[in-house]
Formats: structure tokens, C-alpha cells, sequence
């Protein structure tokens, strides 16, 4: 194993004795708990982490935080959990952790795709586009497969992910978002208040950037050391809920912030029980964005080698996790804040090879500093390309006047331009951004929701006014000033800086001086994309892809959009900003998903009689959310034998069926029969107490809605069935009537979908086998004949029993409450095998209604077939004066002829079974496109007919009765005849047989 | 006529209990619930026989012993009887314009308790549950992830979770997941 | 995920529990089967959806249950104001028009959406 050897001892905050190993690219390394992949990589010497994107340059680590867009890794902790485009400045090292690079082959340091950088003149901007237009058809086969092999992120995994994901729906007075200096002074102060306080940083350890800022002193403390005490004091609060390791991803609507917690990606042995990650879904009354700011780096030449890193990465990695980035380091900077980085290396022991100030005469402590600890500084020199392979090398420097390049030898480079405000999150807040001119940022304008900035993202450059802005709106968000503000100091500065390139990457130049190190963007691209016509900061991004990808352009986009309003010669706020969108890190699809997943993706719905089915080899089909029981083979039989079984013995005895999942309604009042004359076509009024009717419910615009078998049980109270899939949106439209054109009416609607299990018992032995069962009702044809309910109770079981036919058969519909489902069913089965009688599903309740051409709301309508289309006229109450509907059904379009009609069809040739839904035409021998005048709606075999049987929706199709029509498929035209729609029992007098 | 022993009342998932660290959830005995519906001016007669008087705030409920009257509407409510009472016996003598309709068996209902109840609810249900904004005795028809619960905060940190009974499953597995992250 | 003040519940509940129910006050006629084609037409058929200030539907389904109305902007998906189900259309024409859309970050001009004809009272 390789031992560390850019670790400094006395330096950083980890303990040198808590080594953690790990392997990168199959070799193995050590470094320290409390490292992430980067500094433990740095700590070992290791710069070259990664190949980019489009030229597959080597890359090394350029942040030390959720900027990164280079040390993109894969993480692989098994064969299952492979995780690609992971940040190495944002991965916690464990012990054991297995890293592997990206997007190169054979090898990290040799990789072919390196060929990519000598041809980039090709690989200009818009390439792809441009390029491979042409032949159309190579797009599929050709170029996509070769691109995305050859340019490209991590691998996804390929196996299904093994770890779990929780979510959490949370509220809170307030919610700071970022635990730096301001993060912290903030929620200190609302939580003083009384304030019920969440605080979420998306790093594991509080303090943002007090992480290295060593000149920091808060209440004459170190800038560390406050935080971490401040930390333990907001942590033993009762109001204050801290979160590490959580990322506000996204801020919606109504201070509703989105953040993803990582909880297990940092231990080396999660367990099974914690979650790899929670969604918190935060309700804030009010917000504190604290989301400070982030670095730019220099745009020259080949600023990508690897070693080149932002100053303040460095000064990271020095100052928390004891690590030199380098030997002998160079600094380029348009800012003050670099020499800070290069003070404390040099403090530290490392070579300062050279400062270069592209400033022409900075002034200030710093500078002081600097040279007093005797690093040369250049000022008005830029650096103007760079040397080196997989590490930089050196860097050549020249006076920006012009005059003689010096090649100084570096093994590392720190380079700033100045800091960004991250206003992600406030834009997103649909807050808008103002340029302030100034200091040439972006920063918060006018507020859209009830949240505030403070510190570094809101342009406050100063510790001591970053914590007094930060408390007081602690305070205020708690409606209580508390006084007693820290005080804080410090001798650094963070403002200043520039945009765009320096010298040696000016227009007229080639040189890759990179704006976008993810997506390979270089100025020259952006200036391409200008002189090619796109003009507004938008088209500029798509073109170029300038800030896409993972990291969103978190470095790039201010730089980008200083060249492009360059070359247009407009002031930057005139081009524009591109949108922040959410996600503001890449969040991973297990966190969105939640638990959503197995058996919590859908909701299972099973009937209380569920498991008798299942004991008697039910095989069951889904019906929306239910699961029910679709037929009961027994030995040896396949489907289609077990439905030919069953149909016939429910017509020769009886048959036993669970009608549970049937949409119930109770309509109970004065008023409930009015209710029902205006939700229904039929008429209610004068149905008697104990007697059913079939009811037809229709839309506003005369379509049929719903239909099922209604039942009065006293003057104020009827029980109504709906149909499976429309028991919860009929019970809607219903209460819409009620509630919103009809309130006037006495009477309320009550859902017992549930209350009752439903025993169909239907054949002619029906009576037969619930007669011993049945107490206190006389179930003689004479005292209940068909379409009838009474109540009484059978098996000792308060019931509700229906006599009631959906095969043409004589039947019973058995309601009793759910519990008591499976027990009384069990009676009723026993007493029914006496009988021969058989068990059946869904799919021979669909053979024996179609038989007697019962229709199937969904089945035979499609939300566009009327009570006449479907024959049912006789269900509409020709006196009634107003129902829902009954203007629609006059509509000329529905009352006129050529309408389709709902018919019978028979084949031909009696064996053969028309496929549901295949279309239907009158002359097989027409040229295509064929003119279709149907479909068929409902096709099966009958074995009680001996032959198939089929209903059809055809126009005209009462006129067209005995008339052959055809129905033509891939591999034949079937001939069939159009019959009426009931195909057994014609008479009907089977229902009293 | 058949032996009536055979017929017994099989409750949905009854004894179904889970147990995390920090919260439990156990399956509630069977209980007789009614889902009565009134007007405003019926509700003195209404509470007169039920021996409580019916909340008329939203989002809360009244108790008397193992009786709980759950305000669900401007005129509805769940009345719960822990002791199995006839509810709509009870409430038949009202001549006031009502409807009283037995929902005892439609309903499944858990008791989710310890002190990260809130939380493992909170898990699939988006209303604020502090103390202060759901105390206890509050109650509210609400959304458990993807089914619709009834929710009644009976202590700090203890809620009754009521469930139309085909979605007991659904709400029991989504409860044991949740409890173990609470 | 919006927060939606239910007038029946009198205060703020989470979207989840709501369900939309199309454009308010679109009265059902009394004398329904007695309507023209163009009356009927209009009844059914024809709805403003305005980018702007909209009277709304809504149904606490998950809660108490209640339809309800509300008025609210479709640009900034902004609830001005909800109303119980039979209360009088308020008169909210002085109301601000709309903010920045939900997730631009531009002036409601630059995304060229047209402040509804508030005079006409639309």
C-alpha cells in the first residue's frame, strides 16, 4: 500500500492515527477518516483522477466542494451498488472504499480517446449537431452509439439498487439553508427566539468556509472553533433540527425546499436498516438562504492539467485535511483571496514558486504579507499557457504589456478570478437576480417568497457585516431581537476578481482555455457560438453546452457569460442569465423514488374474501388496484377449459363469485329518491321500498358514465352499486351534484365500498343453496321476486340480500359486513358443493353476461356511446324533466343517424373468436385505408352456445341485423353476421327458472 | 339450520404488530365506527344520544370514555366506539335530519406510538404534526403516501390511523418501513 | 407541492389532499332541457382558460371533502383568495397582477403573457 506523503504533520483538523483505506483504480491507498476521496487521493500524490468529457484531457481535482467538475468517480461498494459521477470532493472516505475512474480506456493514464484533443479543430462547438446530420439513417447505428461511447460520464449500474430510501414531510419557522459563518449566526439567533429551527449544510462538519479561512475570530474564538461550539449549543436545543450531509436541491413553491440527506454513503458498513438517503420535503415559514459563494477559476490556456485547482480548494485541503497539493506552487489570481492560500502554504513549509497578479497594482495586507514572507509576486503578468501531461509542469509568465515569457517550474497551480454568489437557490425561489455593476456579480434583487440572503450569497463581503446581516435576520425570521451579536474579524477580503480571459486566450487565439472543464467548453467555443448567430445567453449554452451537466456551470457560467456579452459587445445583464433550475446537485433517482417501490409502489386492493380464493387455486387478474380472482382451474385444465367448466355448471347448477370490489354507495334522506331522479336516467320515485332497478348514470354531455343494480331499502335510503373502476370517481360526481348545483337536497351520500362483502350466488340451484342459511326472509319467487332486497341475516350475519342476475340466471347477491366475508362464504360454498355448483372469476362472469349481451361500462362504452348506442333507451325516464345528461342526449350529433350501434356478431365459421378491438368493415375488397364502421367490443368463446360469440359498436348496426360484415386481420379477413346482442336464453325466462 | 360457531368475525390483519426503536404499530381491536352526516341544527339531538357533544371546529374531536366523535367535515363525522356499542341503534330514535350509516367493517385502524410516531407518519403524510399544529385530539382526514387515512392524535406521541380496509396493507407495510427511519 | 387554504377546514392544507375541478361559476341551468344548442354549447363547452387571474374549482377531497372556489393566478400559480361553493364571485380586480412566473426569473412582459382584461372583470 501506498503511505501518504503530502500530508503535513500539525496541519489540518483530522487524527493521524484514524487511517482509512482505500483503493483507487485497483490500487490501494491510505488516508484519514474524516478525508473525502479527494484530499485522501491529493494526501497520496495522486492529481490525475479523470478524462474529460469530449477531448478526454487529464483532469485532476479543481474544488473542494459540490462544485466539482472533474473528480468525477465511480464508487463501487459491491456488484450491485455502483455509483457514477460521483464528486471525489464530496465522497466521505471509509475504510474499504473502492473508487474507479471514468470515461478512459485502456487506462487513466494512457487513454485513446486522447486522439479526440489533436483533433479538436473537428470537435468544435455545435460538431455534433452540425456533423452528423448527415445520412440521417447512420444516426442510429452509427454515430449516437460511437458518441456516447466516446464521450461520456460514469456507468450506470446494472443491477437493481439493493438499499432502500425514506422520505420525510417536515415544518419548520425557519429554514437556513448553508451552516457557514452566516448559516450558523442566523440559526443562533432564531433559535434564541424560540423559533422551531432547521439548519442544513451539504457538508458532513458545519463551518462552510471557516473550513479555511484561518484569519477568521468570532467571539474571540477561531473561525473554526466558534462554529463547532456553536454547533454543540444548536444541536442541544430542543427548536433545532441540524442536518449534515444535506443538500437543498430545490426551492418550490410556498417556501417549500426539497433537500436530500446522505445517510449512508460515508460509513464503510451501512447495515440494512438506515436508509442510503432521505428526501426532506421542508415547509418553512420563513427562509435563510446562507449558501455563500463560489470560486472562479483563471481562463487561459491548458488551465486544465491536473494540479490546477482553485486557491481556495488548496487552502481547503491544507487547512481541514493536512494535505499540500503540491511542492512547488504557483499562484494566478485577479483577486486578493489567493494570497491567503498562498500565505498559509508557505506557512506551512511548501514552496511558493510565484505569485502572478494579472491586477497591475494591487495593494493591502495581503500583498504584504505575501512578499514579507518573501514569495515573489508579479504583478501585471498573467500566466499564458501552462506545460505537463498527467500533472502540470510549469507555467509560462509574461508582463500582460507584452515583453519576454518566463517558464517557471510548478508542480501545482492556484488560480482565482474572484467569487460567485450562489443565488441558485434564491432564483429559484423565483426571486430575481440584479447585476450589481460594482463588483460585477450577480446577486439578489427583488424577494418572490418569504425568505432572505445573507453572507457571501448575498454579496457581503466582510466576516463581521456577514455575521451582523446573518443574526438580525435570524432575529426577525423569529420575530424576536435577541442582541447580543457575535463579533467577528478578519484581515481577508473576498471581493474583486474578473471575468472572461486573460491574456494569451484573447479572440484572435486557439488555445483551449477552458470556461466549462465538464463539458470541454473553451472561450473559443463560446466566441464560435456568438459569431454563428446566437445571441441570447440561452442559445449560447445549448450550442456550446456551456454550464450543463452535473455541476450546472457552478464555475463556468459567469465566465462564460462575460466572453459572450464581450464578442457582442453588450453590457452582461443585457445578455442575460441563464435559469437556475433544480436540481442544484445531481439528486439520485432512489431519493426521488422513495418508498415507492416493491409493494409500496401501488396500493394492492384485496377483497375480505381474498384468501379463500387463494386457498382454491384462484388465479387472479388486476382490476385497477384489486386484485381478483380471474378463474379457479382445477387439474390439468388450462384458462380456457376452466372457463368453458365453470360457465356451464353456473347454468346447469350454480355458481359461487366474490362481487366484492363493486363501487357501494348509501344515498340516505328525505330527499335521497329526488337525488337519484336527477344522477340517474331511469325514475326512482316509485320503485318500492325492497325493490332494485338497473340504473344508467350519464355525463353532462349525454354519454354513459356509470351503471350498476340499485336497491330501495326504505322510502330515505337506497344502496347503490357502481361499477369496479368507478366506485371512487362516481361517488365524485355524485357529491359534486350534491354539494354544488343540488344542495338544497335533504340528503348525504356515504361510501360502503368496504362495509360489505358480496357472495354472488347465480344459477338455477341458487335459491336452493342459500335457502338453509337464510333467517328472517321469505326468498320465495312470491315474497322476493327478482330485483328485489331485503334485510335479515344469514349465518346468524346481518345481510343485505339482493336477488339479482348478471349471468340470466336465477341469483343472489349475498352483502354482508367484510369481516364476517370469508366466513359466510365458507357456509355458502359448503352448502353449494351439495349442489355440484362451482366456484368462478371474473373471466366466466364476463363469458355469461355477454351471453345475454349485459353491457360493461368501460368495455362496451369508451365515453362516447349513449343509452341508445347501446340499446338501453328503456332505462331513461321519458317524463322525467331533468337528469344529468338529458340536454346532452339532444344533442344534434347524438340524435342523428350514422351513429354506432352496440350488436351482436356472430362468425361465420362458428370456431373462430374475433379479436376485442379489431375493426370492422363492410367491404373486405376496398383499397386501403379501408373505411372502418366498428369495432368489436367484447369477444369470447361460449361453450353454453357451442360457439364464439361476440358485441360490436357498428354504425347503423340495428339497421344492419343478418347483414354479413367483415372483419379483416394480418393474416385473413373474417366473415361474420350481425345479430341481435342476447345470445342465450332469448326469453329471458331463465331469471325465474 | 348451521352451526353459528363456524361463522366467526375474521378482523383484517388482526394481532399484525411492528416494533422499530422509536415507534410501534400495532393493529387495533375491532371497534363499531358510523359515518354520520348531519346539518348544524341537528347536531344537539345527535350528541345528546351519543353522549358527546360533536365537535363543530375543524380538525378536531370529542371523547367520552371509549366513545371518539372525529370531525371529518362541516357536517360529517367518524364516530369510533372502542367498546363495539350498537352505534346506529343509538342514534335511530333522532327524528332531525341525519344520516348514520355502519362503517364498521370498511375501516381498519393502527395505533402508530413512541416518540417517533409523528415522525414515521410524517414519513407519507404532509401536514404539519407539531403539537401545535396537530395537538392532542386533533383529527383530520388526510393523505398516508399514496392511500387516504384518518388520522387522531390520542397522545403526544401516539395517533390513531384509520384505513378503508383494503388499504390496510398497503398502510401497515408503508407504516413498518416509516417507523424504522423514524 | 402548493399550499391551498380550504374555507370549510380554515386553513392552509398541503396540494396532496386537493383535487382541481375545473372553471368556476358555470351555473347548471334549472331549466336544463329547455336550452338552445348555443346555450348548451356555452355550458358545456366553452371555458376561458386564461393565462392570469382564474375562478377556479376545487374539492378538499382528502379532507373534509368540500368543493370549494378559488381564485387563482395561472401564471403564478398564486392563490388569491378561496371561497366557500355557492358564495358570490369576489371583486378582486384591483389584485396585483401576475409575479414572475414560477420558475423564468423574468418579468411576466419578457415571457409576452397578457395581464387578463381586468376592466371587463374576466
Amino acid at each position: 500500500m501506498m503511505t501518504e506523503t503530502f500530508r503535513i504533520a500539525g496541519a489540518g483538523r483530522l487524527t493521524p492515527a484514524r487511517t482509512a483505506r482505500f483503493t483507487f483504480d485497483g490500487k490501494a491507498y491510505a488516508g484519514l477518516e474524516g478525508d473525502t476521496l479527494a484530499s485522501a487521493l491529493l494526501a497520496n500524490g495522486v492529481h490525475l483522477v479523470g478524462r474529460s468529457f469530449k477531448y478526454h484531457r487529464p483532469r485532476g481535482v479543481l474544488s473542494a466542494g459540490a462544485e466539482e467538475p472533474n473528480a468525477l468517480v465511480g464508487i463501487h461498494r459491491d456488484a450491485a451498488r455502483k455509483t457514477p459521477n460521483v464528486r471525489a470532493t464530496v465522497q466521505e472516505l471509509y475504510d474499504g472504499l473502492t473508487a474507479v475512474s471514468q470515461n478512459r480506456w485502456p487506462s487513466l493514464a494512457f487513454d485513446i480517446g486522447e486522439a479526440n484533443d489533436l483533433g479538436s479543430p473537428l470537435f468544435s462547438a455545435g460538431f455534433y449537431y452540425k456533423t452528423f446530420m448527415w445520412p440521417k439513417a447512420a444516426w442510429d447505428k452509427v454515430y449516437e452509439p460511437f458518441i456516447r461511447r466516446a464521450a461520456g460520464l460514469g456507468v450506470a449500474p446494472d443491477q437493481p439498487d439493493p438499499d432502500h430510501y425514506s422520505s420525510l414531510y417536515a415544518h419548520c419557522d425557519v429554514l437556513v439553508l448553508g451552516g457557514g459563518a452566516a448559516g450558523i449566526a442566523a440559526a443562533l439567533a432564531a433559535a434564541a427566539g424560540g423559533a422551531r429551527v432547521i439548519l442544513a449544510d451539504e457538508q458532513a462538519k458545519f463551518g462552510g468556509a471557516l473550513r479555511f479561512e484561518t484569519g477568521a475570530e468570532i467571539d474571540g474564538m477561531g473561525g473554526w472553533d466558534w462554529a463547532q461550539a456553536s454547533l454543540s449549543k444548536l444541536k442541544a436545543m430542543d427548536n433545532v433540527r441540524v442536518l449534515p450531509r444535506a443538500t437543498a436541491f430545490g426551492y418550490y413553491a410556498q417556501n417549500l425546499v426539497g433537500l436530500v440527506e446522505r445517510v449512508t454513503d460515508h460509513l464503510a458498513n451501512p447495515g440494512k436498516d438506515l436508509p442510503r438517503e432521505r428526501l426532506w420535503q421542508v415547509r418553512a415559514g420563513k427562509v435563510v438562504i446562507a449558501t455563500g459563494a463560489i470560486e472562479r477559476h483563471m481562463v487561459f490556456a491548458d488551465n486544465d492539467r491536473p494540479g490546477i485547482m482553485l486557491a481556495s480548494a488548496a487552502r481547503t485541503f491544507l487547512n481541514q485535511y493536512g494535505v499540500a497539493v503540491g511542492t512547488n506552487v504557483g499562484v494566478y489570481t485577479a483577486t486578493d483571496s489567493a494570497y491567503a492560500a498562498a500565505i498559509d502554504l508557505k506557512k506551512a513549509g511548501v514552496t511558493i514558486a510565484a505569485i502572478i497578479d494579472i491586477r497591475d497594482d494591487p495593494k493591502g495586507a495581503a500583498i504584504d504579507e505575501a512578499r514579507g514572507l518573501g514569495i515573489e509576486v508579479l504583478t501585471g503578468h498573467a500566466v499564458t499557457k501552462t506545460g505537463g501531461k498527467l500533472r502540470v509542469s510549469s507555467m509560462a509568465v509574461a508582463p500582460k504589456a507584452g515583453g519576454a515569457t518566463r517558464v517557471i517550474p510548478i508542480d501545482a497551480l492556484l488560480m482565482s478570478s474572484g467569487w460567485t454568489p450562489s443565488v441558485h437557490l434564491f432564483s429559484q425561489s423565483r426571486g430575481k437576480v440584479a447585476f450589481d455593476e460594482a463588483t460585477q456579480r450577480f446577486l439578489p434583487g427583488s424577494y418572490a417568497q418569504d425568505c432572505v440572503s445573507v453572507g457571501a450569497c448575498n454579496g457581503t463581503d466582510t466576516l463581521q457585516a456577514v455575521i451582523e446581516e446573518a443574526y438580525a435576520a435570524g432575529e426577525t425570521a423569529a420575530k424576536q431581537p435577541k442582541g447580543n451579536r457575535p463579533t467577528a474579524s478578519t484581515t481577508e477580503n473576498w471581493a474583486g476578481g474578473m471575468l472572461g480571459t486573460g491574456p494569451g486566450a484573447e479572440p484572435d487565439t486557439t488555445v483551449k482555455a477552458f470556461v466549462d472543464f465538464q463539458n470541454d467548453v473553451t472561450a473559443k467555443d463560446i466566441r464560435l457560438a456568438v459569431r454563428e448567430g446566437m445571441r441570447s445567453i440561452e442559445h449560447v449554452k445549448r450550442f456550446t453546452t456551456n454550464g450543463m451537466a452535473t455541476d450546472q456551470g457552478k464555475t463556468s457560467n459567469m465566465h462564460g457569460l462575460a466572453i459572450a456579452a464581450e464578442v457582442l459587445g453588450k453590457p452582461i445583464p443585457q445578455v442575460g442569465l441563464t435559469t437556475f433550475r433544480a436540481p442544484y446537485t445531481p439528486v439520485t433517482f432512489g431519493a426521488i423514488v422513495g418508498h415507492s417501490r416493491g409493494s409500496l409502489f401501488d396500493p394492492t386492493r384485496r377483497t375480505a374474501m381474498h384468501g379463500f380464493a387463494e386457498g382454491r387455486g384462484a388465479v387472479f387478474e388486476d382490476v385497477g388496484q384489486w386484485k381478483r380472482a380471474w378463474y379457479f382451474p382445477q387439474a390439468g385444465e388450462d384458462m380456457y377449459q376452466a372457463v368453458a367448466r365453470e360457465s356451464k355448471t353456473v347454468r346447469q347448477s350454480a355458481g359461487i363469485f366474490d362481487a366484492s370490489t363493486l363501487g357501494k354507495i348509501e344515498i340516505v334522506g328525505p330527499d335521497a329518491a329526488a337525488f337519484m331522479e336527477l344522477l340517474y336516467t331511469n325514475p326512482w320515485a316509485k320503485l318500492e321500498p325492497g325493490r332494485c332497478r338497473y340504473g344508467i348514470m350519464l355525463r353532462e354531455d349525454g354519454f354513459i358514465y356509470d351503471d350498476g343494480v340499485v336497491g330501495r331499502l326504505a322510502d330515505d335510503r337506497f344502496h347503490v352499486t357502481t361499477t369496479t373502476g368507478g366506485a371512487a370517481r362516481v361517488m365524485n360526481h355524485m357529491e359534486d351534484y350534491l354539494q354544488t348545483e343540488f344542495p338544497h337536497l335533504q340528503v348525504y351520500l356515504t361510501s360502503i365500498s368496504e362495509q360489505w362483502a358480496v357472495i354472488a350466488v347465480q344459477g338455477p340451484r341458487s335459491r336452493d343453496i342459500i335457502a338453509p342459511l337464510v333467517e328472517g326472509i321469505d326468498i320465495s319467487d312470491a315474497a322476493m321476486p327478482h330485483m328485489s332486497v331485503r334485510e335479515g341475516t344469514i349465518c346468524g350475519v346481518p345481510t343485505r340480500l339482493f336477488h339479482m342476475s348478471f349471468t340470466g340466471e336465477r341469483g343472489f347477491e349475498i352483502n354482508v359486513p367484510a369481516d364476517f366475508g370469508e366466513s359466510v362464504l365458507e357456509a355458502v360454498w359448503a352448502e353449494a358443493q351439495k349442489h355440484g355448483a362451482c366456484l368462478y372469476g371474473t373471466e366466466t362472469m364476463h363469458v355469461l353476461r355477454a351471453e345475454k349481451g349485459y353491457i360493461i361500462v368501460g368495455q362496451e362504452t369508451d365515453g362516447t356511446v349513449t343509452p341508445h348506442d347501446a340499446g338501453l333507451d328503456w332505462a331513461i325516464g321519458k317524463k322525467k324533466k331533468d337528469f344529468v345528461g338529458i340536454r346532452g342526449l339532444k344533442r344534434p350529433d347524438l340524435v342523428g343517424t350514422g351513429r354506432k350501434q352496440l350488436v351482436g356478431l356472430k362468425t361465420v365459421d362458428p370456431n373462430v373468436v374475433l379479436e376485442e378491438g379489431a375493426q370492422i368493415v363492410a367491404d373486405p375488397d376496398q383499397p386501403i385505408p379501408m373505411k372502418m364502421i366498428g369495432h368489436v367490443t367484447s369477444s369470447y368463446w361460449s361453450s353454453n352456445c357451442g360457439r364464439s360469440i361476440a358485441l360490436a359498436l357498428v354504425v347503423d348496426g340495428r339497421e344492419k341485423m343478418g347483414q354479413r360484415l367483415f372483419v379483416p386481420m394480418p393474416d385473413r379477413v373474417i366473415e361474420v353476421e350481425v345479430t341481435g346482442t342476447v345470445f342465450f336464453d332469448e326469453s329471458g325466462d331463465r331469471l325465474n327458472g | 339450520m348451521v352451526d353459528m360457531t363456524n361463522v366467526a368475525r375474521r378482523p383484517i390483519f388482526a394481532g399484525r404488530q411492528t416494533t422499530a426503536p422509536n415507534a410501534s404499530v400495532t393493529v387495533a381491536p375491532p371497534a363499531s365506527r358510523l359515518s354520520l352526516r348531519a346539518p348544524a341544527e341537528s347536531v344537539a339531538g345527535l350528541s345528546s344520544v351519543l353522549g358527546l357533544d360533536l365537535p363543530t371546529q375543524p380538525k378536531t374531536s370529542a371523547s367520552s370514555g371509549s366513545r371518539h366523535a372525529l370531525w371529518l367535515g362541516p357536517d360529517e363525522w367518524l364516530v369510533i366506539d372502542e367498546a363495539g356499542a350498537d352505534l346506529a341503534a343509538l342514534i335511530k330514535p333522532v327524528a332531525a335530519f341525519h344520516s348514520a350509516v355502519d362503517v364498521s367493517h370498511r375501516n381498519a385502524a393502527f395505533v402508530v406510538s413512541g416518540k417517533g410516531a409523528a415522525t414515521a407518519i410524517n414519513a407519507g403524510c404532509p401536514q404539519d404534526l407539531s403539537l401545535a399544529a396537530f395537538p392532542v385530539g386533533a383529527a383530520s382526514r388526510t393523505i398516508l403516501h399514496k392511500v387516504e387515512i384518518v388520522l387522531y392524535r390520542t397522545g403526544e406521541d401516539a395517533f390513531r390511523v384509520e384505513c378503508w380496509r383494503s388499504f390496510a396493507d398497503y398502510a401497515f407495510t408503508f407504516l413498518t418501513e416509516a417507523a424504522r427511519d423514524a | 407541492m402548493l399550499l391551498i387554504r380550504c374555507p370549510y377546514c380554515e386553513e392552509e392544507r398541503p396540494e396532496l389532499e386537493f383535487r382541481h375541478a375545473g372553471e368556476a361559476h358555470i351555473a347548471r341551468s334549472a331549466e336544463m332541457s329547455e336550452l338552445s344548442d348555443d346555450e348548451f354549447e356555452k355550458f358545456l363547452f366553452i371555458r376561458q382558460n386564461p393565462k392570469g387571474l382564474i375562478f377556479e374549482r376545487w374539492r378538499h377531497v382528502h379532507g373534509c371533502g368540500r368543493f370549494f372556489n378559488a381564485a387563482r393566478d395561472t401564471v403564478s400559480d398564486k392563490f388569491h383568495l378561496t371561497y366557500k361553493a355557492g358564495e358570490p364571485r369576489p371583486d378582486i380586480t384591483l389584485m396585483a397582477p401576475s409575479g414572475p412566473s414560477a420558475w423564468a426569473n423574468r418579468d411576466p412582459a419578457e415571457l409576452n403573457v397578457n395581464t387578463p382584461d381586468r376592466d371587463k372583470g374576466a
